[in-house]
């Protein structure tokens, strides 16, 4: 069943929510091209997990476990930022 | 104490006693010693306050609505071109609910420019969101600016009490101070249920809201404006009890047998005062209306008082630029259209850019009301009372 929505008296005083609501957005549908990540070829550096803007490069014990794709929106900037020589991840196009 | 005090002074002083937690203001003319004097406080000691010397209003306000979601009692002061600076904040501060006290000297807007009295640019703020009171001299102001940082923290809605440019600012009066000790205790602290610097509860202050959520968060916000008289009135006999000085909502003189009034607000009030002494002392039954508390507007308490004459002059230091009049004029009118006893009504609009007011053009002004209620007609609804060339 659909939750309702809450009335106006219902709701916390002066717009305050709970902390870090953005985990419950799920950005990751708004993708059309999806980051390739190459186990092989990462030398972790963790370039890409610096620049993601949505803190989608999961990163464990300082190694690059893989790509969070409930919140990569394909942006692309881990794939530029890989350095040339290496080439760890490269951008496909979605499918549907 | 009875001291001697500009308005800008007795601000300061009350600032200085009440030691908010944070101050972060710009200084303007004509509200620029309120600041510049509690700058000093600051400086040698006599307040805890961090003071935020800001690089505009709009960045003064902001940083006050920072500081007033840690949880900070937070004050700043301004006028004119500040406030209309700070216009954008200042419904954020009101959205987010965040108990910001402005000491605020009105001053016109520009153009042309301008530094004197009118009420133009509180005015261009009455729909923020913000409480807004209005005062006759610098007792008022000083005992206000006290009450108004409870009042805002009860409601949970930010506040402007506001003195006449030059006319309260700057003019020198008795004003009665009370005790260091005592102007904290009234305030007592800040009680809050979130800070943005408490990392151990961490919140989400003010994100997007959409369709499915914003309407709801506005009716709350006018919910608040919809229940705040009471606790204003509440405050106001709280100090009177503690303090023997008693303010109203709607302040009414030598109303209950009179058979016209004149509606005001701020230094004209004591000014009108005068002429209505005048003109009883000359027999004729004139009464008087000053809106202190001007938003909320207190509607049922403003009907009241002005359903028990016959004819209203309403006296606006501002215009709407709607062809409709000043403001408290066409607010007095709205709250009166399904009123049994409607007077008739007639606005003033007056003193802009601090054109000065007398008791003799204030007795002038009763005696028009007299012609009105002989002939049962109001001429022309709007006049532009003391222009040249009408």
């Amino acid at each position: 069943m659909k939750k309702e929505k809450e009335g106006w008296k219902d709701l916390p005083i002066g717009l305050v929510l709970g902390a870090a609501t953005c985990l419950n957005f799920k950005t990751g549908d708004w993708r059309s091209e999806k980051p390739i990540w190459d186990s092989e070829k990462c030398t972790h550096c963790l370039l890409c997990w610096v620049y993601c803007p949505d803190s989608a490069i999961i990163v464990k014990d300082g190694k690059v476990q893989g790509i969070d794709y409930k919140y990569c929106k394909g942006c692309g900037i881990c794939a530029e930022e890989c350095p040339p020589k290496v080439k760890a991840i490269t951008m496909v196009r979605e499918e549907k | 104490m009875i001291v001697a005090r500009t308005g800008n002074e007795a601000m300061a002083e009350a600032m200085r006693q009440i030691n908010p937690d944070v101050v972060a203001a710009y200084p303007i003319t004509p509200a620029t010693e309120i600041v510049q004097l509690f700058a000093k406080f600051v400086n040698d000691g006599l307040v805890d306050t961090e003071f935020v010397p800001v690089e505009s209003e709009h960045s003064a306000c902001s940083a006050c609505c920072g500081a007033s979601a840690s949880g900070a009692r937070v004050m700043t002061s301004t006028s004119s071109q500040g406030l209309a600076l700070m216009h954008e904040i200042l419904f954020i501060a009101a959205g987010l609910r965040l108990p910001i006290t402005i000491c605020l000297v009105n001053r016109s807007l520009s153009s042309p420019i301008n530094i004197h009295c009118d009420h133009s640019d509180t005015m261009a703020s009455r729909d923020a969101g913000w409480l807004q009171i209005y005062t006759e001299n610098a007792q008022e102001a000083y005992d206000t600016t006290i009450q108004l940082v409870k009042m805002a923290e009860k409601a949970l809605l930010p506040g402007i009490v506001s003195t006449d440019a030059f006319i309260i600012s700057h003019g020198m009066e008795r004003v009665e101070l009370l005790d260091d000790k005592e102007v904290p205790k009234f305030l007592g602290e800040r009680k809050v249920n979130y800070s943005l610097l408490d990392v151990d509860n961490p919140i989400t202050l003010g994100p997007l809201d959409l369709q499915d959520y914003f309407f709801e968060h506005k009716r709350s916000e006018i919910d608040a404006m919809d229940n705040v008289l009471p606790i204003i009135e509440k405050v106001q006999k709280e100090f009177g009890d503690k303090f023997g000085r008693y303010y109203p909502i709607v302040d009414e003189y030598k109303l209950d047998d009179a058979e016209v009034a004149i509606l005001v607000m701020g230094s004209t009030g004591g000014t009108a005062k005068v002429a209505v002494e005048r003109m009883r002392e000359k027999g004729k039954k004139v009464g008087l209306v000053r809106a202190r508390v001007y938003r909320p507007f207190p509607k049922d308490a403003m009907a009241k008082a002005l359903s028990k004459v016959k004819v209203v002059g309403v006296m606006d230091r501002s215009d709407t630029m709607s062809t409709l009049g000043g403001h408290l004029y066409n607010d007095a009118r709205s709250i009166l259209y399904k009123s049994d006893n409607q007077p008739l009504m007639k606005n003033f609009v007056y003193g802009l850019g601090g054109r000065d007011i007398s008791i003799e053009e204030i007795e002038a002004i009763y005696e028009q009301l007299f012609d009105i209620q002989k002939s049962g007609e109001v001429d022309k609804d709007v006049v532009y009372f003391g222009v040249r060339g009408e």
